[in-house]
C-alpha cells in the first residue's frame, strides 16, 4: 500500500536539503512475523514528527533500527548523511552521540544516583572529569526538566513521570541534533502527560533540535507533532498534519480522531 | 531445527568470548569499575566462604581420622588434610560458592538491566556498555576467586588445625610443620589457576546469561538459574580437566 499525502497546500512544504533523517523501504521480521513492510520517511531539521500506530505496529522497532539497536532486514536509513548500517562500530558510536533516545520505560540506570546517572555519559563520552565542570551541566540539565532537587536521590525513588524527565534530562546533556521518544506518555497520568508534551516542546524550543516522538496517545500527537505518520501494518498509510489526518476515514486510523 | 539452535547458540558463546578477549585489551580499561567490582566480589562472598571453608575442614578432618587411625597413620592427618584441602576442597568450595552466589548476581543484575532497556540506553549513548558491564565483572571474578581461594584454605586448615588440636592436643607448630612440608609449589600454583579458570567461567556465564536474557521477569529469573547451573557444571568439568593436565607434571 503506498503512502496517501495530505494536499501539499495544507501541510506545510519542506526543502529536501532540510533533511536530517531518512528511511527507504524499511523492512523487518521477526520470525514469520513482518512487523515492518517497506516503511519511508523523512524527518526534517527542527521538525517534531510523530509516528501513530497502534502497539504491535512497529514503531518502536523502528527507531531502534535509526539507532542501530536492531538491524533491519532490508531497507535503507540515513541519518545526519551517514548510511547507519554501512558505519563501522565506531562511527556508528559516533553516530549515536549525536542521536538522543528516550526510552519507554526511561531506562535509568537503578544502581546510580540520579547525579551518576547524568555523569555517566559525560564522563564516558566527552571524558569531562572536572567535578565543577560536571556539578554544573548536571545542574543545568536538570533544571531543564524541573528536576534539580532530585540530584541526590536514587531512580527508585522517583515517580513515573519525574523518571522519564530524568531520561530526558540524561539524553539531552549530551545535546543531540535528533531526538527520538519512545512512547513519552505512556503510563502516566493526562496531567504529568501535558508536562512531558511541553517539556518535549520547550527543549525543541531550546536546542533547536529535530525530533521523532513514537506514541499511541493521541492528546500527545495532538500537541507535540508538526507533522505525524501514520504507521499501519507496519507500513506508513498517512502522512500530515493532525487537523489533516483528522478528517481521515480509514477504518484503521479513524477511531484515534473520534477520542 | 533443536541442532541449528544449538549450534546457533554455540557460536554466539564463541562470539561473546571472543568479544571479551578483544575488549580486555582495547583502551580505555575500566580500573575503577573493575576494582568496585572486586570489591563486591570480596564483599559478597567472603564470610560465607570462611564460614562453609571452616566447617568443611573441621568435618573433613573428623571424618578422616577414624580411616586412617585403623592403619595407625593418625598423624599423617595434618597431610592428607593439607593435601585435600589446598588441592580440591579450596577451589571446589570457593568456586561452588561463588557460582551460586555471584553467578546468580551477575546473572540477575544483567537480566534486569536488559529486561529495563538500561544496557539498550548505554549502548544508545555510546558508552560502551559491553566493557563497561561484561569485561569488568569477568576480569573482577577471574582476579578475585584465587584470592578468595587462598582465604578458604587458610581458614579450612585452621578448622582443622582446631579439630587435630581438640582431639590430640598437637601443637600450632607441629601441625603447620606438617601442613607445610607436603604442600608444594605445584599444589598452591595448580590451584591458583585452576581457580581463576573457576572465576573466568563465573563471570562469563553469569554476564553471558543476563546479557541475553528474555524480555520480561521471567527472563530475569532464568538468567540467574542458568548461570547457577551452568557455572557449577563448569566448575566441575574444569576441575577433571586441571586435575588430568596437572597430573602429568606430578611424579
Amino acid at each position: 500500500m503506498t503512502t496517501m499525502t495530505f494536499p501539499a497546500q495544507q501541510s506545510k512544504t519542506h526543502d529536501p536539503s532540510e533533511i536530517v533523517a531518512s528511511i527507504r523501504d524499511l523492512r523487518k521480521s521477526f520470525g514469520d512475523r513482518d512487523v515492518l513492510k517497506g516503511v519511508n520517511l523523512d524527518l526534517y531539521n527542527t521538525e517534531n514528527l510523530v509516528i501513530l500506530g497502534r502497539s504491535g505496529t512497529g514503531k518502536s522497532v523502528l527507531i531502534k533500527c535509526m539507532v542501530g539497536l536492531m538491524k533491519p532486514d532490508s531497507g535503507t536509513i540515513n541519518v545526519l548523511g551517514k548510511e547507519v548500517f554501512s558505519l563501522s562500530a565506531k562511527e556508528l558510536n559516533d553516530l549515536r552521540l549525536q542521536i538522543g533516545f528516550s526510552f519507554q520505560g526511561s531506562a535509568l540506570y537503578d544502581s546510580m544516583t540520579i547525579r551518576e546517572n547524568l555523569e555517566f555519559p559525560l564522563k564516558r563520552n566527552l571524558g569531562i572529569a572536572r567535578r565543577e565542570e560536571l556539578k554544573e551541566m548536571v545542574t543545568n540539565a536538570l533544571e531543564d526538566v524541573g528536576l534539580a532537587h532530585t540530584i541526590n536521590q536514587m531512580p527508585s525513588e522517583l515517580s513515573g513521570g519525574m523518571r522519564k524527565r530524568v531520561g530526558i534530562a540524561r539524553t539531552l546533556i549530551l545535546k543531540p541534533k535528533i531526538m527520538l521518544y519512545d512512547e513519552p506518555t505512556s503510563g502516566l497520568d493526562p496531567i504529568t502527560a501535558i508536562e512531558i508534551n511541553e517539556l518535549i516542546l520547550s527543549m525543541r524550543e531550546k536546542y533547536k533540535m529535530s525530533s521523532i516522538i513514537i506514541t499511541h496517545d493521541i492528546s500527545s500527537a495532538k500537541h507535540t507533532s508538526d507533522r505525524i505518520v501514520a504507521l499501519v501494518d507496519g507500513q506508513n498509510r498517512l502522512e500530515g498534519t493532525f487537523d489533516e489526518l483528522k478528517l481521515t476515514k480509514d477504518p484503521d486510523l479513524e477511531p484515534f480522531f473520534n477520542y | 531445527m533443536k541442532l541449528r539452535n544449538f549450534l546457533l547458540r554455540v557460536a554466539a558463546i564463541f562470539r561473546f568470548i571472543l568479544k571479551v578477549l578483544k575488549d580486555f585489551f582495547r583502551p580505555p580499561y575500566e580500573w575503577r569499575e573493575i576494582l568496585r567490582q572486586c570489591f563486591e566480589v570480596g564483599n559478597k562472598s567472603l564470610f560465607l566462604i570462611g564460614f562453609t571453608a571452616f566447617i568443611a575442614g573441621m568435618v573433613f578432618t573428623k571424618q578422616s581420622r577414624p580411616s586412617l587411625a585403623s592403619f595407625g597413620a593418625e598423624s599423617w592427618l595434618p597431610s592428607l588434610v593439607s593435601q585435600a584441602v589446598v588441592r580440591s576442597l579450596g577451589p571446589l568450595i570457593t568456586g561452588l560458592i561463588c557460582a551460586g552466589k555471584l553467578g546468580s548476581n551477575i546473572g540477575a543484575e544483567l537480566g534486569s538491566m536488559q529486561v529495563s532497556e538500561q544496557i539498550d540506553a548505554m549502548e544508545v549513548s555510546g558508552t560502551r556498555p559491553f566493557s563497561f558491564l561484561v569485561v569488568t565483572r569477568i576480569t573482577a571474578t577471574t582476579v578475585m576467586l584465587p584470592i578468595l581461594v587462598i582465604f578458604a584454605d587458610i581458614i579450612a586448615l585452621l578448622g582443622s588445625y582446631l579439630t587435630v588440636n581438640f582431639i590430640n592436643k598437637t601443637s600450632f607448630q607441629l601441625y603447620f610443620y606438617e601442613v607445610s612440608t607436603n604442600i608444594t609449589y605445584l599444589d598452591i600454583f595448580s590451584s591458583l589457576i585452576k581457580s581463576a579458570f573457576f572465576g573466568f567461567a563465573i563471570g562469563l556465564v553469569g554476564c553471558y546469561a543476563g546479557y541475553h536474557s528474555d524480555k520480561g521477569t521471567t527472563g530475569v529469573g532464568k538468567a540467574a538459574n542458568s548461570a547457577v547451573v551452568i557455572s557449577m557444571i563448569l566448575i566441575f568439568v574444569i576441575d577433571l580437566i586441571s586435575l588430568q593436565f596437572i597430573n602429568l607434571f606430578r611424579t
